[in-house]
């Protein structure tokens, strides 16, 4: 038997399409490419799934980024600041 | 394998997504986030009411890319035990059941069903992620609270201490038992990892740290979590087959003061009482190094 659903409703991870968190936060990381050495302990730190990781490099993502600042103080070296937006 | 390579091997997928509603700085997406990198998508979850509950669907969205069932708050062990049930019935194979719990939902109201599937030695997993409060409604005290916390029904600090369900289902004679650190996220995967490949009750507990309840700048999330690890208050082991092993000593340990007087939830303690508390760690097993 196939129950009735809601069209659209429920498809996997649709939370993440337009996001309501983005205007969350009052700060956001920013990257200093220069200082960071890849060790993705940013990424396997944050809450929100907001660290990219493409061909070994490092991105925020800011519309899932809730700006809590924990990749900024986790990083070894110091390649995240944040800057207030 | 360097700590590096073995973060480059997880897989970069995310099972939960960005998007939800969790608080900023919350420990328990984060364990959800760190967990499913070990469980994968093969995996049904099952979680009662609580914060990681709550964050995951909002009207006719959900950050979930697996199943993701919201179970009462008594019963996420006996939904999964069900679930198992319906699927062996099925001839599905392959499949982690996954109870996800609050400590309250562990704990407290979903101590019943936890007991009864550990006793039964049923064949899922359950992580009971420890906030030591009742964040969704609030952060009100629960058995999980430690000795002297504020908590918004507990204005002087909680006057009996932590219950330890660790040890609680360790005596039960479940197959696997481990804690888990959200700061130390490889050694909660490889133990995620060694419970998904064996049979029967496995249960793990990992400590969340919360910014608001527990009184710390969303921040320092990951870093209190490590303190309290490091000053020897949560410490790190597996029991496997009743076979009990020390997963990560720190090399020195830090005062038990450093993790206190870092949250708000303890800033009326006095010196003598923290004094006290640092006994109580010296004295634990492994204590006084
Ligand atoms: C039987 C029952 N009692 C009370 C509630 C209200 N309630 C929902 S979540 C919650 C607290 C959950 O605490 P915990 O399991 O520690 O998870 P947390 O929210 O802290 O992550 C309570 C009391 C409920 N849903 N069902
Ligand atoms: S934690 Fe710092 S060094 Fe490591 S990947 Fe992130 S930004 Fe780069
Ligand atoms: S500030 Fe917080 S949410 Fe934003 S990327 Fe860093 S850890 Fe993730």
């Amino acid at each position: 038997m196939k129950l009735p659903t809601t069209p659209g409703a429920y498809q996997p991870g649709n939370m993440g399409v337009n996001p309501r968190t983005a205007g969350w936060k009052s700060k956001a990381p920013v990257l200093d490419a220069g200082k960071c050495d890849q060790c993705l302990k940013c990424w396997i730190y944050c809450p929100d799934a907001a660290v990219e990781v493409t061909a070994d490099k490092v991105r925020f993502i800011l519309d899932y980024c809730k700006g809590c600042g924990i990749c900024a103080v986790e990083c070894p070296t110091a390649a995240i600041s944040m800057a207030g937006v | 394998m360097g700590e590096r390579e073995e973060l480059y091997r997880l897989p970069r997928e995310e099972l939960l997504s960005g998007g939800h509603q969790g608080i900023s700085g919350y420990g328990g997406t984060i364990a959800v986030r760190q967990a499913l990198k070990a469980l994968g998508p093969n995996t049904v979850i099952v979680v009662p009411a609580s914060a990681v509950a709550t964050v995951g669907g909002l009207n006719t969205s959900t950050a979930w890319r697996i199943p993701f069932v919201h179970s009462l708050f008594e019963c996420a062990p006996a939904m999964a035990t069900g679930i198992r049930a319906a699927l062996e019935i099925k001839g599905k194979t392959g499949v982690t059941l996954v109870s996800f719990a609050g400590d309250a939902g562990s704990a407290d109201i979903g101590f019943q069903s936890l007991s009864g599937a550990a006793e039964r030695d049923e064949d899922i997993i359950h992580v009971c992620y420890d906030d030591e409060a009742y964040l969704n409604t609030g952060g009100q005290a629960g058995g999980t609270t430690p000795a002297g916390a504020q908590t918004v029904n507990t204005p002087q600090g909680k006057p009996t201490g932590k219950k330890d369900l660790l040890s609680i289902i360790e005596a039960h004679g479940a197959g696997y038992v481990a804690s888990a650190s959200i700061a130390f996220p490889l050694d909660f995967i490889a133990k995620l990892r060694k419970a998904k490949e064996r049979k029967g009750f496995r249960y793990l507990h990992i400590l969340t740290p919360n910014p608001a309840t527990w009184g710390f700048a969303a921040d320092q999330t990951i870093h209190i979590a490590r303190l309290a690890v490091d000053c020897g208050l949560w410490p790190l082991f597996e029991v496997e087959d009743g076979g009990r092993r020390v997963t990560y000593a720190p090399v020195r340990r830090v005062p038990v003061a450093d993790y206190i007087r870092a949250q708000g939830r303890f800033r009326h303690l006095t010196g003598d009482q923290i004094a006290a508390m640092q006994a109580q760690v010296d004295a634990s097993a492994g204590g006084g190094r």
